[in-house]
């Protein structure tokens, strides 16, 4: 193992060894090496973000024909520390009647349940903070953590525009994660397995390949967990002042701010690590290290599409958000989850080849997408057209003079 | 004492003392949130007994979705900052009478049971419980019955649901 190809297991290797020479028992050196490990991992993820915000305000200026930020070092690139040293300097004010406790906690638990998905996250072959068998059912639960920290925010800052935020918040986070679960059970199946490294391991053509619809479902339904635009309803910067962190200002907000584009990066990675094959490619088994190239490039790429999206579309209403998930997203992600158990069912009893299992689910999605768009499409033709704008009305026009 | 008692010890005291919260604090939010501290203590108990799924899906369905939902109706129902009112209407000594006599009955019960203070035996074989978990539940000689029942159950109650909203067709 050399420290090349594989760097953080031969940092653990040797720090291991450095604290056993030192006299301490294995229980106590697993312990300092796991808290070691989390403080690793979350700095990293942290300092993460202030490279994010660099590049998504400049993508979203080049999106718009714009140079974004370009005066502070090259390229702009210090322009988000300058953020943050001033975000630090910025006062707290703790508005009258909040509930103390639960009002700071709600920033915390928000960039921790983030913090959290990146436990099971593997970042190259061999290197993840923990394999949990029940790991893809542990990102929904860290994500039920963050809708939490939401409601608390909402309720303990004693302003009833965040609590009406909250709701709007909450409501869209609790109605997408169905579609959501569909479609994280769609690899679970394939790969046979809930471990995330499992995922990746099994994936010898990536999950986008064999099953598009489930990625698809998957991309869309994140975009609304995560509140961006085309589902940014709950703080629409052009309707409303924010929603359920109204009341939070300098840090406290900061911390808001920064889950929320540190969750916008984490569902590329996992888009990344659940469909794209995560680490896999081209000498990733014996060059570990280029595993964490192969990655990090997938993450970005679903990122710069996330952004893409962001600065495209506009804001759908609240009515065509909820139908859109009801009445598309769930019953596709529904049928979907049956198709493909069924299909690798018959396959596995069969014993047909890679290529063939491959083939078949692809045939099936491509069928059931088919379908659904055919289905909505009729809907549309007979459903009666709603006039975007109001019909001509005769106008009221001054009564003909005869000329004299 | 080793780690793993007094990391129960911990969860035991976290879970008791946030259930004892719960049905005193005066607040209804603040008893939701409570509930929310107990049940992650219960969730700290499944990891302790090695039940990692159960621990998950403790999270995902009680915190995740049925202590939001109690917050909820509660926020939406109430005036949720300055709720207080009586904790106990007319019926708590019969309430109390039961709580006991079951409380009473339950220690009997297990201090009487040769496996109290028993060690978990290891498992027979080494597959992951989770897909012994999965297999028990559908197969014929174990748990199928009682799994489709409870299938049913949520079926039935989902369509009540949905006549209930439904409302009246004019």
């Amino acid at each position: 193992m050399s420290f090349f190809s594989d760097p953080v297991n031969s940092i653990i290797h040797w720090l291991r060894n450095l604290l056993i020479g030192w006299g301490l028992s294995t229980g106590w050196v697993t312990l300092i090496m796991k808290a070691l490990g989390v403080m690793v991992l979350s700095t990293v993820a942290l300092l993460l973000v202030i490279f994010l915000i660099w590049l998504e305000r400049k993508l979203a200026a080049r999106f718009q024909q714009r140079l974004g930020p370009n005066r502070v070092g090259p390229y702009g690139l210090i322009q988000p520390i300058a953020d943050v040293i001033k975000i630090f300097t910025k006062e707290h004010i703790t508005p009258f009647g909040v509930n103390g406790f639960l009002y700071n906690l709600a920033p915390l638990l928000s960039v921790s349940a983030v913090l959290f998905l990146w436990a099971v996250i593997p970042l190259y072959k061999g290197v993840v903070g923990v394999d949990l068998n029940v790991g893809v059912l542990y990102l929904v639960a860290a994500g039920a953590l963050g809708t939490l920290a939401i409601l608390l925010a909402g309720w303990s800052s004693n302003n009833k525009y965040a609590l009406v935020g909250a709701f709007r918040t909450v409501a869209q986070m609790v109605s997408y994660e169905v579609p959501t679960v569909l479609a994280l059970l769609v690899p679970v199946l394939l790969a046979g397995t809930m471990s995330v490294s499992g995922i990746v391991e099994q994936q010898r053509v990536i999950y986008l390949i064999v099953s598009p619809v489930a990625a698809l479902l998957f991309f869309l339904a994140s975009l609304a967990e995560i509140g961006r635009t085309p589902f940014d309803l709950m703080e629409a910067e052009s309707e409303i002042v924010a929603g359920f962190h109204i009341e939070y200002s300098g840090l406290k907000f900061g911390m808001f701010y920064v889950g929320e584009f540190l969750h916008a990066f984490t569902v590329s990675a996992l888009f990344a690590v659940l469909f794209l094959g995560g680490w896999r490619g081209w000498g990733a088994e014996a060059f570990p290290l280029l595993g964490l190239v192969y990655f990090m490039a997938k993450a970005f790429l679903v990122y710069f599409l996330v952004v893409w999206v962001r600065s495209t579309l506009p804001r759908v209403r609240i009515d065509q958000m909820l139908n859109f998930n009801w009445k598309f997203l769930t019953p596709v992600g529904l049928i979907l989850l049956v198709a493909t158990a069924v299909v690798q069912k018959i396959i596995l009893v069969s014993g047909a080849s890679y290529g063939v299992m491959v083939l078949s689910h692809l045939v099936v999605n491509v069928l059931i997408l088919w379908v659904a768009f055919w289905i909505v499409k009729m809907r549309e033709a007979r459903r009666p057209r709603r006039q975007p704008v109001a019909q001509p009305r005769p106008v009221a026009r001054p009564p003909e003079v005869t000329r004299v | 004492m080793t780690v793993e008692q007094f990391v129960f010890l911990v969860m035991a005291v976290v879970t008791l003392g946030a259930a004892l919260m719960v049905v005193t604090e005066r607040r209804v939010i603040h008893a939701a949130l409570w509930l929310i501290l107990a049940l992650f203590g219960v969730a700290g108990l499944y990891v302790l007994l090695n039940a990692g799924f159960f621990a998950v899906v403790q999270v995902v369905v009680y915190i995740g979705a049925i202590a939001i939902l109690f917050i909820f109706a509660a926020m939406l129902t109430r005036k949720a900052m300055q709720d207080v009112g009586p904790q106990v209407n007319a019926g708590w000594p019969a309430a109390a009478l039961i709580g006991g006599v079951v409380f009473v009955a339950l220690a009997w019960m297990l201090s009487h049971w040769a496996q109290f203070t028993a060690l978990p035996p290891a498992f027979a074989d080494d597959t992951p419980t989770l897909t012994q978990l999965g297999v028990a539940l559908v197969s014929p000689d174990a748990y199928v019955i009682p799994f489709e029942i409870a299938s049913v159950l949520l079926v039935a109650a989902m369509v009540g649901a949905l006549y209930a909203a439904w409302g009246k067709k004019k």
